[in-house]
């Protein structure tokens, strides 16, 4: 199911925002490197929400307690848990359409 | 596909192992097909442990290291229990005991060494066989021989009192019989120990029940069918029903030697651990000579190891053996000892520090050369061992305080080691990771201190215990553990130390995070590093720092801090801890508006809202009408405060007014840690002045004391006094100076706390009080700059500077 999200702009560069896409919740993120990922919105360990998370390149860094997940496969640096991810791409008008699952 | 090199390894001892180990991590695998010959019919084992075999501590089986199993699954092709005996050079090939020929394309030679025989009588019996009773300690089957034979016997000799003497009385004691010790010279481990220190350890081991005889020397072996005692030089006898020679060890260089290779002392090798006759042939452990020197423990023999691998599968040909700072650490029989570099003063000018408590049986000693840790004996406590080792090996500038290098001062006593630490006790208590997880996590290959951190989260949380963690990593890797480049840089994304940072920042006028990327790390964002450099760029450039949001902490981009649901707290500033009714009835009606959960006073005398959803944060903001607290940031918190003068019958300055002017001076200012300040009105110190990042006591005589470093978190340390001056502005003026240089020399992260002891008060106080570097003035307007560039982040609820700054969510119609 493609879910298209918004513009582009709503999330600021380097960053990430939440969605809540009917009863389900997703983080998106813009890298500085115009990457766009989205991801589950909390963090696996205790439930972080992502989005407020660092990010550079492709690593994003858990706001709670530090954890590290690659965006593009979802797993974490410690290889203890690892993270649902979702394709992206953009539309010509620069909105965000996400892939959701069933 | 290209073919395989061969590539045969001489000797399977913890050398030569180690080599292959080294190898095959480097994907050696796919380079070469492994042979390897090895004396003795087993796997390889921690020969280190041997007397723990002997005297039945360890079962024989626990001590290996690879076993037969690991050499098949490798795919390496191990002649166990097969002697060579000879190398042929010009064929390229190696004859085994038995016939069996191996040809190499490379061949490392890691014989190790074999027991020294002091010259004496009475070694063979007339007939010429070995004399039954005498052994050396070298291998397991020379453990097995002993308990053999020591088994209802009275008394056993052991002929040398140096460290392989003793780790052979220490296994000896374990069958009911009398224990001597003989030594030659006039004191016990002479090589590591000095004589204060040695006669101690003698002391402990008579009490142990060890006989120790010094200055005797061994003339002759007594017996005619068996051994039946010792006679000495001196005249003196001694009866005794067995024997173990453990005088020390010698390179087993002849089957080098009789291959045509270079031999002195040991086999003679280069940088590359190549010998130097024959580019095909290299050597490695016990057995090398290396610029003048033998080694004859494990990490140095670790370290060649590493570098041998790098050369032979090409993974670093350059890299090179520069020799090894040997220092030991080891328990003779229950008696820490630790040991490094030289062991008297040699040079006019070597500083020697000494403390010794022969009734607890504790000597310290520390020699000192221009600064730097050249020599260090320590018996009985050996806490500071690991601190010592390191500053002995990479010749770091030590400590004015040189006590500090003896003694944990002020921090609680750890009563154990990390060696009887058990595995499953927690060595971080934030993140639950004990022992055990550190270890395995080393074994499985990660060997910075750092790699095992980011793996098990260990040291992640208060980072308390980093040290204690570095100290574990360090003993699991046996003392190989791997540099970590990182170690010194500002932050582990951009590879420069902090004065090299500034400097390249302010050479190339680099105002946002964004550009120091793109011009000193290739462009590679490290999101970790962007917090630290946000905190640099805004100290360096106040007002023209160009603040990219998303290299802020969430903390510093909504100006709240983050509780474990995702909601935040909200902490008003309340300076010097004093308030009003009008306010306080502004902050109990934001509490029913927005159904705060908690309102709770906090350790920094103000009032905390917590459990506020982000969406609620301006509207929260806007209706307390107060500015941040800052209570969220790595920043200036709060200064603490007593009621003072004013009121108390005890006050002898007005705390409560210096405290609201420090306040109003370092609001929000930017720090590598976050300061907490307190003053004082009186010497009681109700405000707990001493343990604060900078305090101000008022004494008698109208004059307040400052003091700087102090801390009661997760570490604890009284802070030093800075200087005493008179008045509030000079309170404010060397807080301030003092600030900015903690500032612009502190390590991001690092607490005032570390960054005093590490620097040094005396040299603090010569900067700041007595502006021994002419830099005050400077770090006066550095720091005007930077109090003039404050503003109440909390605006920010009326002119949100992102686009959703304030969103915990962005809902999608579908």
């Amino acid at each position: 199911m493609e879910v298209t999200l918004g513009p582009l702009h709503a999330i600021p560069e380097g960053e990430g925002r939440t969605f809540q896409v009917g009863t389900e919740r997703i983080a998106v993120f813009r890298s500085r490197q115009g990457g766009v990922f989205a991801t589950q919105a909390t963090c696996p360990h205790r439930g972080g929400p992502l989005a407020d998370g660092l990010l550079g390149g492709t690593t994003l860094i858990c706001p709670l307690h530090s954890l590290k997940f690659d965006l593009t496969s979802g797993r974490s640096s410690n290889g203890e848990c690892s993270l649902r991810t979702y394709p992206t791409h953009l539309t010509r008008t620069g909105q965000i359409v996400v892939e959701l699952g069933e | 596909m290209t073919k395989k090199r061969k590539l045969v390894v001489i000797g399977n001892g913890m050398a030569g192992a180690r080599v292959v180990e080294e190898v095959l991590s480097r994907g050696g695998a796919d380079q070469f097909e492994i042979t390897m010959f090895g004396d003795e019919p087993y796997g390889n084992y921690n020969r280190i442990l041997l007397s723990d075999v002997l005297n039945g501590s360890h079962d024989a089986a626990d001590i290996f290291l690879n076993p037969l199993a690991w050499y098949a699954d490798n795919g390496i092709k191990l002649h166990a229990g097969v002697r060579v005996s000879k190398i042929e050079r010009q064929a390229r090939q190696v004859v085994g005991e038995g016939g069996v020929v191996e040809s190499y394309d490379q061949l490392v030679i890691a014989t190790g060494s074999v027991p020294f025989i002091p010259p004496m009588d009475g070694l063979r019996l007339a007939d010429g066989r070995e004399k039954p009773g005498i052994f050396v300690f070298r291998n397991l089957d020379d453990c097995r021989r002993i308990t053999d034979y020591a088994m209802g016997k009275k008394s056993a000799a052991v002929i040398g009192g140096g460290l392989l003497g003793l780790e052979a009385a220490r296994g000896l004691q374990n069958f009911a019989l009398t224990v001597h010790v003989i030594q030659r010279g006039n004191f016990l481990m002479s090589q590591q120990l000095d004589s204060p220190a040695s006669s101690i350890l003698r002391k402990t081991l008579e009490q142990l029940g060890i006989v120790v005889h010094v200055g005797k020397d061994t003339k002759r072996i007594a017996g005619t069918d068996a051994v039946s005692g010792l006679e000495f030089a001196d005249g003196g006898r001694l009866d005794c029903d067995l024997v173990v020679i453990a005088a020390g060890i010698k390179a087993n260089s002849e089957l080098a030697a009789r291959a045509g290779l270079t031999v002195e002392r040991g086999i003679m090798v280069d940088n590359r651990l190549c010998t130097l006759d024959d580019p095909r042939v290299f050597a490695v452990g016990e057995c090398v000579q290396h610029r003048g020197q033998v080694y004859g423990l494990v990490a140095p023999i670790w370290e060649q190891a590493k570098i041998l691998a790098e050369q032979l599968t090409g993974a670093d040909p350059n890299a090179a053996y520069h020799g090894s700072k040997v220092s030991t650490k080891l328990k003779v029989m229950g008696v820490e000892v630790a040991s490094m570099g030289i062991i008297e003063p040699t040079e006019e000018g070597d500083e020697l520090v000494q403390f010794t408590e022969p009734k607890k049986g504790t000597y310290k000693k520390l020699i000192i050369r221009n600064g730097r840790l050249v020599g260090s004996i320590l018996l009985g406590d050996i806490k500071k061992a690991p601190y010592l080792t390191q500053a002995f090996e990479k010749n770091t500038p030590v400590p004015d305080e040189r006590l500090s290098m003896l003694f944990d001062i002020g921090a609680p006593s750890d009563a154990t080691t990390i060696e009887t630490m058990p595995a499953e006790m927690q060595v971080c208590n934030c993140n639950g990771v004990t022992k055990g997880k550190v270890v395995a996590c080393v074994k499985a290959g990660r060997r910075t201190p750092k790699s095992v951190m980011e793996a098990t989260r260990a040291g992640m949380g208060c980072g308390a215990c980093k040290a204690l963690v570095n100290d574990v990593v360090a003993w699991a890797c046996g003392g190989a553990t791997e540099e970590d480049p990182a170690a010194d840089y500002y932050v582990p994304g951009v590879p420069l130390s902090k004065p090299e940072l500034v400097r390249a920042i302010k050479e190339r006028g680099l105002y946002s995070v964004s550009a120091v990327f793109r011009e000193l790390s290739g462009g590679v964002e490290d999101p970790g590093s962007k917090p630290g450099l946000a905190s640099l760029l805004n100290a360096i450039w106040a007002d023209e720092y160009v603040d990219e949001r998303d290299a802020r902490f969430i903390n510093d981009r909504v100006h709240a801090n983050i509780q474990k649901d995702g909601t935040f707290s909200v902490i008003p500033q309340m300076p010097g801890g004093v308030t009003t009714p009008a306010q306080l009835r502004r902050i109990a009606d934001v509490a029913e508006k927005y159904r705060v959960p908690m309102v709770k006073l906090t350790g920094g005398q103000r009032i905390d809202l917590l459990g506020i959803e982000r969406d609620d944060l301006p509207k929260v903001w806007r209706d307390l009408g107060m500015p941040s607290g800052y209570a969220y940031a790595k920043r200036y918190r709060t200064c603490k405060s007593c009621v003072g003068a004013e009121f108390c019958r005890f006050g002898l300055g007005d705390s409560t007014g210096l405290a609201q002017e420090v306040e109003r001076r370092f609001q929000g200012l930017e720090s590598p840690g976050k300061l907490k300040l307190a003053t004082a009105g009186c010497p009681r110190n109700c405000s707990e002045a001493l343990v604060k990042d900078v305090g101000a006591v008022a004494i008698e005589g109208g004059r307040w004391e400052i003091y700087v470093g102090g801390a009661a978190g997760a570490h604890v340390r009284k802070g030093d006094l800075l200087c005493t001056v008179t008045t509030h502005a000079e309170v404010l003026r060397m807080a301030g100076r003092f600030l900015e240089y903690y500032r612009e020399n502190a390590r991001y992260l690092e607490r005032t706390y570390g960054f005093v002891a590490r620097v040094g008060i005396d040299k603090i106080r010569a900067v700041v009080v007595d502006d021994s570097e002419g830099i005050g003035e400077r770090l006066d307007a550095a720091m005007d700059r930077s109090v003039a560039a404050y503003k109440d982040p909390w605006l920010e609820a009326l002119a949100p500077v992102t686009p959703n700054q304030f969103r915990a969510s962005l809902p999608v119609v579908q």
